[in-house]
């Protein structure tokens, strides 16, 4: 039973992710499902350390910088194979994390949180400073498509069919990665640490593991970002950024790998709804994020089935109220 | 100072238990051995290997299990997965083998599972497997807490007061269950307030009073010890 509805609900999302194309035409609208692929990849990796590990990364828009800069730079400038530079990026942004991960971890507390915030502002800077490389503050143009056996993907379409495969892809293995040995303990690592270290957990190193598995979704997001674009600036990986994507785990429910998907989608779409309003983003993102936090602190879908239970509970007579 | 100058020994396949008054230093002892806590000076011994300062999943891996005072479940967790998480010490898939179900950690996570369910069937738990583990009693908390030990395997089993907060039919079951454990060969280190289960099940009793060792022997002798009775019921009481 668990197992035919769980079947259900992929077969369900590939069916959707392939029918999309066929109905959607405007340009438009596919690249802002292209936005929401590349930010639900963000936000799983994200999620699987904040809503299973416990730690929060302040600094993930960095990470998803090293890879865009290192695809835009590798390809663009150097005419690497845009696979060889993804591999590339992958390598730079796990190597940070596994260096900023390794003293940050070892201390008890939300040293991460600081840590990759002191991270997330140095890498702005110098993506804004290292002009020779990064073209400074007024961005780095000319980053070629990516091409697979000939097949370039350089339209919005096209982009579609590299960018959701990989989400796919991307959310399954994260889903068989919670229901696994490893994913097993960083959930019994985030409700008691003791417990999980009495039975053989070395619980620093599983913290560090996630932590760097999460920093290559970023970098792996990051990559295609500067392919999609063709074009990427500072401005893109500033600290805002990671804390959109801090909201967007907190919105779609943490702990929850298809929260994700919602928590990507919504806030992406949401900005493009209150282009008016664009000057108060911040304001906007913040508030959505006290208001979720306060009154969802379990995330949207997770807190409106809770809420729908409430008032049936309240409807049958139960309560305080009753 | 919570423990100082202790020093006793576990005959292996005994039960031990160590009792003794509150603030006494029984939980810092088993944090002691369990590498929670690390001691200024002395020694750990576990099957001849000094043990002292290693960090408890170390611990964990050379066979010592143990059981907490607060009961440390993994709330969210199923009961059958709390028990699962028993067996991490035991295999070996890592993250991405474990991700991507390659063929050797699917036969690995098959195995789990089935060890898992013999040790609910073991302690009686089988009939709550896919319930969450915060919807237990505590009574059952208490029982699925040394459940997710056994699933280790260990050599030696450390139970800080697991009959705090039962009732007394589970008590009961309890100290038949710490029996049984023992007929199978295993060893257990006992820290224990109800008196009447320490008696019954402990082959050796030692006692601590202010961190101190006061007094060590078979369950007869400790209820007739005069140290142990003065520090149970005050030295006015023996006049």
């Amino acid at each position: 039973m668990r197992l035919r509805r769980f079947l259900n609900r992929w077969l369900l999302f590939v069916a959707v992710v392939i029918l999309i194309p066929l109905a959607v035409e405007s340009e438009y609208y596919l690249t802002l499902l292209n936005f929401i692929g590349i930010h639900t990849i963000l936000v799983v990796g994200l999620n699987l350390l904040m809503g299973y590990a416990g730690q929060i990364s302040l600094g993930h828009a960095a990470f998803f910088g090293l890879g865009a800069y290192t695809s835009g730079i590798l390809t663009g400038t150097y005419g690497i194979n845009p696979w060889l530079a993804l591999m590339a990026g992958l390598l730079i942004s796990g190597s940070a994390a596994f260096l900023i991960g390794v003293p940050a971890l070892k201390l008890r507390g939300y040293y991460l949180a600081m840590a990759t915030l002191g991270f997330g502002v140095i890498v702005y800077i110098v993506f804004n400073e290292l002009q020779t490389w990064t073209g400074g503050p007024s961005g780095l143009a000319g980053i070629p498509a990516l091409a697979l056996a000939g097949f370039s993907f350089n339209t919005p379409l096209k982009l579609y069919l590299l960018i959701w495969p990989a989400v796919i892809f991307i959310l399954a293995l994260s889903a068989s990665l919670v229901d696994s040995r490893t994913g097993r303990a960083l959930r019994a690592l985030h409700d008691s640490e003791a417990a999980a270290e009495s039975l053989g957990v070395n619980t620093q190193r599983l913290k560090l593991l996630i932590f760097v598995w999460s920093a290559l979704y970023a970098s792996l997001a990051g990559s295609l970002y500067a392919h999609t674009m063709n074009f990427i600036a500072p401005s893109s990986f500033d600290i805002m950024f990671s804390i959109k994507l801090v909201t967007m785990v907190v919105v779609g429910g943490m702990a929850s790998i298809w929260g994700s998907l919602l928590g990507a989608g919504v806030l992406t779409v949401l900005p493009e709804l209150l282009v008016f309003f664009h000057d108060f983003e911040v304001v906007i993102f913040g508030g959505i994020l006290m208001t979720v936090m306060i009154f969802l602190p379990r995330g949207l879908i997770r807190g409106l089935l809770d809420l729908k239970e409430f008032r049936r509970y309240q409807k049958e007579g139960g309560g305080l109220s009753g | 100072m919570a423990v100082n100058d202790v020093s006793f020994g576990v005959t292996p396949g005994q039960i031990k238990a160590v009792i003794g008054p509150n603030g006494a230093g029984k939980t810092t002892l088993f944090n002691l051995i369990t590498g929670f806590l690390a001691p200024q000076r002395g020694r750990i011994l576990y099957e001849d290997v000094e043990i002292q300062g290693e960090p408890p999943h170390q611990v964990a891996s050379r066979g010592i299990a143990r059981t907490f005072q607060l009961v440390q479940l993994f709330e969210h967790m199923s009961v059958l997965e709390n028990v699962m998480v028993g067996r991490h010490r035991l295999s070996r898939a890592g993250l991405l083998a474990g991700a991507l179900r390659l063929p050797w950690t699917r036969r690995e996570e098959a195995d789990i599972r089935q060890r898992a369910w013999e040790v609910l069937e073991l302690v009686g738990l089988a009939s709550r497997a896919h319930q969450p583990a915060a919807v237990l009693p505590l009574g059952l908390k208490r029982l699925l807490e040394v459940a997710r030990a056994l699933a280790s395997e260990p050599r030696l089993l450390l139970l800080d007061e697991p009959a705090s907060g039962l009732h007394r039919v589970e008590t009961e079951r309890l100290g038949e269950l710490i029996l049984a454990l023992r007929d199978r060969g295993l060893t257990l280190l006992l820290v224990e307030h109800d008196m009447s289960l320490t008696m019954e099940v402990a082959d050796e009793i030692a006692v601590l009073n202010y961190g101190r060792l006061i007094a060590e022997g078979p369950p007869r002798a400790i209820q007739r010890h005069p140290e142990v009775i003065a520090a149970y019921l005050g030295t006015d009481w023996q006049r």
